[in-house]
């Protein structure tokens, strides 16, 4: 790939580092990442990515902007509250980099569609809010051989997880989805905005690495980080023998879509 | 007496106690969302409430965590 002047201005800091230079940039910009939600983690990481130059970004999501959710998904402004929120996030993405080809999927992500988007993108990243789709993400992941980044936030506290083929995934973690009658109180749920940002930071930098090969990805590793003491700890964890999807004796050989359980918000 | 670490901090507890008694121990309300790793091994929920914690265990709770929206699960 011949970078223009102005591209080759537009990524001077990429550039400039050492771990990365041209080549690296290249390599970002050949690649292809899937955003699974454009929400509270799906917004910094599509800025961030799209900053990068991240030639193509795909997004799935099939909600629409809701004013409560202007307060984290920093990539919808308040006009775009009902717009779709793949096109309201396509339309920043132009706005910051017009190199990167921005595919949207304006649905759920299920498991009759998993496969056949994934297998166009060399990294998926878990932007999600449920445990459903956070489940089907490692397991279509798992199962067609793609790495992918887990993220998962409540509260304060936040987690991230990067998976490649043969590390530990999210089910070597947490055997299934907890079951629906476990769901914290409406009371105990909330986020504060920023955590959001923090980690899906967090989850675009390891984006960045995996694409051009700099660094220790967080791979057989959680990283936890707990905003109240700003305290971040990394937890080794090995792949599970018994894990139901990568273990000796998966259980686990299609995808299922899980019951989803909501909780209304209090007025 | 025995002390191990939970989630990478020194608890010092008086004798040894299953896991369950020490989810309680330390206020977690719901178990089912929490996975365990002791020394680095995931433990089975099934045998929470026979699994002894010895002195010199390291604990790390790892809890589910969504999305933060009202959409809980």
């Amino acid at each position: 790939m011949d970078f223009s002047e102005e591209q080759i201005q537009r990524y001077s800091r990429h550039i400039l580092l050492s771990d990365v230079g041209v080549e690296g940039q290249e390599k970002i910009s050949n690649g292809k990442v899937l955003i699974v939600g454009a929400g509270g983690l799906g917004a910094p990481i599509a800025l961030y990515l799209a900053a990068a130059g991240v030639g193509t970004i795909g997004i799935i999501d099939g909600d629409v902007v809701d004013l409560s959710n202007l307060q984290r998904q920093v990539i919808h402004f308040t006009p775009d509250v009902d717009k779709p929120k793949v096109i309201s996030a396509k339309e920043k993405i132009n706005l910051i980099n017009p190199d990167v080809k921005v595919i949207t999927y304006q649905k759920l992500f299920t498991a009759e569609n998993a496969f056949d988007i994934i297998k166009d993108y060399d990294f998926i990243v878990d932007g999600t809010d449920n445990f459903p789709v956070k489940f089907l993400i490692n397991d279509a992941c798992v199962l067609a051989k793609k790495p992918f980044s887990h993220g998962g936030i409540l509260r304060f506290e936040g987690q991230t997880l990067t998976y490649k083929p043969g590390t530990t995934c999210y089910r070597c973690l947490f055997h299934s989805p907890p079951p629906p009658n476990a769901v914290p109180t409406c009371s105990q749920a909330g986020v504060l905005g920023a955590i959001a940002g923090m980690l899906g930071t967090i989850q675009a930098a390891e984006v960045l690495k995996y694409l051009t090969g700099v660094g220790d990805l967080l791979t057989n590793r959680l990283l936890t980080f707990n905003a109240k003491t700003m305290e971040f700890r990394t937890i080794t964890a090995t792949p599970t023998d018994t894990c139901p999807v990568c273990g000796n004796h998966p259980t686990v050989t299609t995808l299922v879509d899980y019951e989803q359980a909501t909780c209304e918000l209090k007025r | 007496m025995s002390t191990i670490k939970v989630n990478g901090k020194d608890q010092i507890l008086d004798s040894e106690i299953t896991i369950s008694e020490l989810l309680a121990i330390n206020n977690v309300a719901q178990p089912e969302m929490v996975s365990i790793q002791i020394n680095g091994n995931f433990i089975s929920k099934d045998t929470y409430a026979s699994f002894i914690v010895k002195n010199g265990d390291e604990v790390d709770f790892l809890y589910f965590m969504g999305g933060g929206q009202t959409n809980l699960y």
